[in-house]
């Protein structure tokens, strides 16, 4: 028995009267401590074999010469060294500069889709705060998005962005002519457009679900003394709504990144297996270099590179946030 | 006390737009799945010039819709009901016990969630077709090849969700079940799951929605047989004709399952998700 146990036992039988009702039954020590293992043993060997173990091979992989001479065979692969890290981060040669273009594309996607989906998904969420009539109908219709599979609706924004017979253009060109003449949305500098309204129309209600399900956990009582002090409706947003959504707000924020950043299905529907340049996400590049291309090395090199970054930024992140959330306000 | 008049006219146009942004493509979809095949291919109109429900009958022989259908059934419901019962489990240890190594496992497992799935595709491919050469356990191609990755991806995000939300049951409850004479599990099954029943649809709909969805893993790792949803949908695109109005018949009939179910369950959606990962 450990020393805690009278005082823990104690506490139960002041918070539950059943407590009085017999003798604590106590598990073995060995049951004790080996139960959280078992428990977690299913989820373990999973992560295990899907992801650990993956990783390992991927990272194995980037220091190999790993082309499709030798998939069949993987371990009899060449050591490349550093040779695909280095070609990697050649940004004057082709591999590296288009590495780096598709890196920078796909960061000014990733901060623009999260921003507007952060800034859509709030302002919904605030203005469907209130009851009235038609609430509950606009809350079910703004999460069809969401809950819409990802090819479906890509899909659908493909048909919306053809040429000849798409409703982009019948809106744009022939109904309101802003246009002089069809645009072309999915090759070209537009398809950075196409893919960001896509990810947006996609991703905002999943930024409306949480700042929503944030909004509940703020006492009415806190805008009712903020209104009865003279506080008009900008005034109550700006100093409780906000400062009260600012810890679910860094949960949402890191969350819609990550999946942004690393969005493969969105983009893949929309293009296939080569986007255009101008909407070069890393995923589909590394997809591409790896299995268009055939170099398995240079592609892990560059997930690996790619891992590097997501986790420093993440790590970054975390230690920010949880600073801010020791400071006196927070 | 009322808002003031200028809200109630901004949040009104404000709102508008937003319907219309989320719903011309519904509308689109809609539409364009009962025109006929010379509307769709022609230049854009909003009104179909004739009503039709061909493509709806149609669909159903240009692909095998019905076996991908099937396909996609079996792989997103097991990948569902694992990742549950594992994510439960898992959850409850973290939430309930200390134990050594209980750190490593939550950041193992909430790290994961950012790693970018192409990091996974080729060495999984490679494990697959390994475990397939040394112990003739077909697992690439298979539908349990696919079950086994879509649970781990839903996994991580699964536990880290459900260790939000039994966090939130409180300890006493479990603690004086215990003391009624039930053992861990039973504490767990009858008072912790129980009490976690949104928390739990939250996680079961996360998954199931995960699973249906997935284009990239579906499209290596299946063939002609086990293909999903996710792909057999691009066999309406042929080399002379791109069938747009049976792509939307077939994307409706696809996304009317789980659009229903996410709306039915979305009330334990929101309350899953202010439990577990608002936190």
């Amino acid at each position: 028995m450990t020393a805690t146990a009278p005082a823990a036992e104690a506490a139960v039988r002041k918070s539950s009267p059943g407590a009085a009702r017999g003798p604590r039954r106590r598990p073995g020590r060995i049951r004790r401590i080996g139960l959280p293992y078992l428990l977690l043993l299913p989820a373990l060997l999973l992560e295990l074999l899907v992801h650990l173990v993956p990783m390992v091979i991927g990272i194995v992989m980037s220091f190999k010469e790993l082309t499709q001479f030798y998939i069949r065979d993987w371990g009899t692969a060449p050591w490349a060294a550093l040779d695909n890290y280095k070609v990697s981060v050649d940004f004057d040669a082709p591999v590296g500069e288009a590495l780096l273009h598709s890196f920078l594309v796909t960061i000014a996607f990733t901060l623009l889709s999260v921003g507007l989906c952060w800034l859509i998904g709030t302002a919904a969420a605030i203005c469907l705060q209130d009851t009235f009539r038609g609430r509950g109908l606009l809350r079910a219709l703004f999460l069809v998005p969401y809950a819409l599979p990802v090819y479906t609706a890509v899909i659908t924004w493909v048909f919306m962005f053809q040429h000849d017979n798409g409703l982009v253009n019948h809106v744009l060109h022939d109904q309101l002519g802003l246009t002089d003449k069809p645009s072309f949305w999915l090759i070209g500098d537009n398809s950075f457009v196409a893919l960001l309204t896509v990810s947006v129309w996609k991703g905002w209600p999943f930024a409306f679900l949480i700042v929503m399900a944030g909004l509940q956990n703020i006492p009415r009582e806190l805008y009712e003394a903020a209104a009865l002090d003279g506080a008009g409706m900008l005034q109550q947003i700006r100093r409780i709504t906000l400062p009260s959504l600012r810890p679910v707000n860094q949960v949402l924020v890191l969350v819609l990144f990550l999946w942004t950043f690393n969005d493969f299905n969105t983009p893949y529907v929309l293009f296939g297996k080569t986007a255009p340049e101008a909407a070069d996400l890393i995923s589909v590049h590394i997809y591409q270099a790896s299995f268009v291309t055939w170099n398995f090395g240079t592609g892990s090199a560059m997930s690996v590179l790619l891992l590097l970054f997501l986790l420093v930024v993440t790590g970054a992140y975390l230690v920010l946030t949880s600073r801010g959330r020791r400071a006196p306000h927070a | 006390m009322a808002p003031p008049r200028s809200f109630l006219w901004s949040r009104r146009i404000f709102l508008t737009l937003l319907t219309g942004f989320v719903l011309v493509p519904v509308y689109v979809m809609v539409s364009s799945s009962l025109k006929p095949l010379a509307d769709v291919t022609g230049k854009f109109r909003w009104l179909p010039t004739e009503l039709t429900v061909r493509p709806y009958i149609d669909i159903w022989s240009t692909v095998p819709l019905g076996r991908y259908f099937v396909n996609s059934l079996i792989v997103a419901g097991a990948a569902t009901v694992c990742s549950v019962v594992i994510a439960v489990f898992s959850a409850y240890a973290v939430s309930r016990y200390t134990f050594r190594g209980k750190r490593v496992f939550t950041v193992t497992v909430l790290s994961t969630q950012m790693f970018p799935g192409i990091l996974f595709l080729l060495p999984l491919f490679l494990i697959y077709v390994n475990i397939g050469n040394a112990t003739g356990i077909a697992l690439f191609g298979s539908r349990g090849g696919l079950i086994l990755t879509y649970l781990t991806f839903s996994l991580p995000f699964s536990i880290w969700m459900l260790i939000g939300y039994f966090d939130s049951v409180p300890r006493d409850l479990d603690e004086a079940a215990m003391v009624d004479g039930c053992g861990p599990l039973g504490a767990l099954f009858r008072v912790v799951v129980p009490a976690a029943v949104p928390g739990i649809v939250a996680v079961a709909v996360y998954a199931f929605m995960t699973a249906w969805g997935e284009v990239l893993f579906a499209s290596v790792m299946t063939n002609d047989t086990t293909r999903t949803l996710a792909v057999g949908l691009q066999g309406y695109s042929t080399l002379n004709d791109v069938y747009w109005n049976q792509i939307m018949a077939a994307s409706l009939v696809v996304s009317v399952p789980v659009v229903a179910g996410f709306l039915l369950l979305q009330r334990y959606l929101v309350a899953g998700l202010t439990a577990g990962a608002v936190k």
